[in-house]
């Protein structure tokens, strides 16, 4: 049974982080491309609670929430976001590709439909291997529209790969709305064609997306093959920090911030316990703490050094090196 | 004549080829409605329709290959594909078809395609949303590539592009999307035309896109040493326009050229190798090459700084050729 305390948690770890990574960035104190998933926490927690840290996932361009449910730490995210040398890419590559071998984490994603094929090379790895690991691959409804989608679900289900597509459907691919964008809006359809088997969830409610994980993983363990889980959710924020979402009509945006994933979980488990709120308050608190904690260690820390940036390019440096920096 | 900012003077391109030849079609991410990811089409759906204009899905093969059919069947459409480095998705209907078709087809095909695209180099987008790729659409037979440094250029290239019959890349840079400048209407840029942006003895610097400021800005501080800088704006890629580069080179006998892209076979190297070969015996110095280092793009502010090549390096490049 999943502790649904633990789930908000991690849910509250989520909101604090992007909240203060929001404000950072208004503030100047770290620049770069910010996507934040604020409102969509349920799906990230839910599939990750349903995994084991030896799974794997592939994240995209909106993958804090993921990362910090696969197990990421706070303090190595936060020093990435500042472009210091103890952050998850060493200060150098930003919040869109966070990475960690040791959680799991193949890495978030500047490409939409970036990491997909590598979500299904890790369960090819894993079947080969003889292991039972599994692999969630995440991605939005907009990486449905490109062709490695579709290339992926085939190919998964052609070889029974242990792997589970997850769809955070949340209708809006930057400023483009789903109608526009896709033929057949319900994605979960896409399970047909390719004879794999298919999951919807409520992706604001963390408890059904865990069930509906829990099942999709358990297959892929069980040498059943890939699942298509689509979890309908919606971004509060625009779909970059700046962006003013004029695109979008604001009782759209303020009937889903109504369905709320934590506070939803928060009224599950006040009605069953009056203690509760007490407990989960003081999760709340805790989160901001550590998040602050995280803020003020990265300040706190030195720019990545410049010399950096030509390392790692290569297991082994060159031993030319092809640089013509004056 | 009018002053417009770098983003509005590819919008009345548009605009105006639009208006001018209904063969003209405007599809790409986010273009229509929304009206641009960066503005750059607003108002283009309002004034010509949604068959003209079209959202497309986040489909960029799609979108490369269906506006290379169109191409070859009438229309003169102009493809966007959002980051120069979104390309690569593109990359079959782009390098194996669209850019052979004419070839293939005995010349009975031709391609009047645009494609526009952005680089996001110098903006903190970091290593998936700022590669500098000219050196790889460059290296393709049938492809043209130009990257204008100005409003007016992305006015008159972006212009005579869409003119053109065969498939033109125009790669823009987000760094200079709110730079302005004045934008004559009038007047034709021809592709495979490099601009002198400031006449100079002494040395000859050739840069394009958002390193044409860094040029010029480097050659403020040298003219302050009494150092005559010709920068030369190259601007078309492919078709390189060897002359006036060989004519600068003439005159000064020495070359530095600048880019964003790395230098392994890179476009600076093509251009060092016109020098050293049709100019040898005009050059007075080796050509020097002020590039990114052989690494990715990064994405802190400090890190890219360093990464990207600025005034100050331009500068003691000028000086090393100039020691010779
Ligand atoms: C290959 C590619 N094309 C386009 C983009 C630009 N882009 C970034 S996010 C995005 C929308 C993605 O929508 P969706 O997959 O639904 O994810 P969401 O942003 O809604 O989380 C687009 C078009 C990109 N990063 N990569």
């Amino acid at each position: 049974m999943v502790d649904p305390y633990a789930l908000y948690e991690t849910m509250a770890r989520i909101r604090s982080f992007e909240t203060a990574a929001s404000k950072l960035l208004a503030q100047t104190r770290i620049g770069g491309f910010l996507h934040l998933s604020i409102g969509q926490e349920a799906v990230a927690v839910g599939v990750c609670a349903a995994l084991r840290r030896d799974d794997l996932i592939s994240s995209t361009h909106r993958g804090h929430g993921h990362c910090i449910a696969k197990g990421g730490t706070v303090e190595r995210m936060m020093a990435e976001m500042f472009g210091r040398e103890s952050g998850y890419c060493k200060g150098r590559a930003g919040s869109l590709h966070i990475a960690d071998p040791n959680a799991g984490i193949l890495g978030a994603n500047a490409i939409v439909g970036g990491g997909l094929p590598m979500g299904v090379g890790a369960a090819l790895s894993a079947q080969v291997r003889g292991s039972d690991q599994v692999s969630a691959v995440f991605f939005g409804e907009g990486a449905v529209a490109e062709g490695v989608f579709h290339e992926c679900l085939n190919l998964a289900g052609l070889w029974r790969l242990p792997v589970v597509f997850v769809c955070e459907h949340n209708s809006w691919a930057e400023m483009t709305p789903v109608t526009t964008h896709l033929a057949a809006p319900d994605v979960e359809e896409f399970a047909v064609p390719y004879r794999i088997a298919s999951e919807v969830a409520d992706g604001n409610d963390v408890l059904v997306v865990h069930d509906a994980a829990s099942r999709a993983v358990a297959r892929a363990r069980a040498g059943e093959g890939p699942t298509l889980l689509v979890c309908r959710t919606y971004r509060w924020r625009g779909h970059f920090e700046g962006d003013p979402a004029t695109y979008r009509d604001p009782d759209e945006l303020a009937a889903w911030q109504e369905r709320d994933p934590l506070r939803a979980l928060r009224e599950v488990l006040v009605a069953e316990d009056t203690s509760a709120a007490a407990r989960l308050d003081a999760l709340d608190a805790e989160a901001e703490r550590a998040v602050q904690r995280a803020v003020e260690a990265a300040e706190a820390e030195p720019p990545a050094p410049v010399g950096t940036v030509v390392e790692d390019v290569y297991r082994a440096p060159l031993a030319i090196h092809g640089g013509a920096h004056a | 004549m009018p002053e417009l900012k770098y983003w509005q003077a590819i919008r009345s391109a548009l605009r105006d080829e639009m208006a001018r030849d209904e063969r003209v079609l405007v599809l790409g991410e986010d273009v229509a409605q929304p009206g641009g990811p960066f503005g750059a089409t607003k108002g283009l759906l309002d004034e010509f329709g949604p068959s003209r204009v079209r959202d497309t899905p986040i489909s960029e093969a799609a979108i490369m290959g269906a506006a290379l059919g169109a191409a070859m069947t009438g229309l003169r459409p102009v493809a966007e594909i959002m980051f120069l480095d979104f390309m690569t998705l593109a990359a079959d209907q782009l390098v194996n078809q669209a850019a052979k078709v004419s070839w293939m087809s005995g010349g009975r095909f031709h391609v009047p395609l645009v494609v526009r695209t952005i680089c996001g180099n110098r903006r903190g987008t970091g290593p998936q949303h700022a590669q500098s790729l000219e050196a790889w659409l460059a290296h393709v037979p049938g492809l043209k590539v130009v990257w204008p440094s100005s409003p007016g250029d992305a006015y008159g290239l972006l212009k005579t592009a869409i003119r053109d019959d065969d498939p033109v890349v125009v790669v823009e840079s987000l760094a200079l999307w709110g730079s302005r400048g004045p934008v004559d209407e009038g007047a034709d840029v021809p592709l495979g035309t490099a601009a002198v942006r400031q006449p100079g003895g002494d040395l000859t610097v050739a840069a394009w896109g958002a390193t044409v400021p860094v040029a010029l800005d480097a050659a403020r501080h040298l003219a302050d040493e009494g150092i005559g800088v010709e920068v030369v704006d190259v601007r078309s890629i492919s078709p390189l326009d060897e002359a006036t580069i060989l004519a600068s080179v003439a005159k000064t006998g020495r070359l530095v050229v600048v880019h964003d892209a790395v230098s392994p076979a890179g476009v600076g190297a093509e251009i060092a190798a016109l020098a050293a070969g049709q100019g040898f015996d005009t050059l007075r110095a080796p050509v020097v090459r002020v590039t990114a280092p052989f690494a990715p793009v990064p994405f802190a502010k400090h890190l890219e700084t360093a990464y990207y090549p600025q005034a100050d390096d331009v500068v003691a490049a000028a000086r090393r050729v100039l020691e010779r």
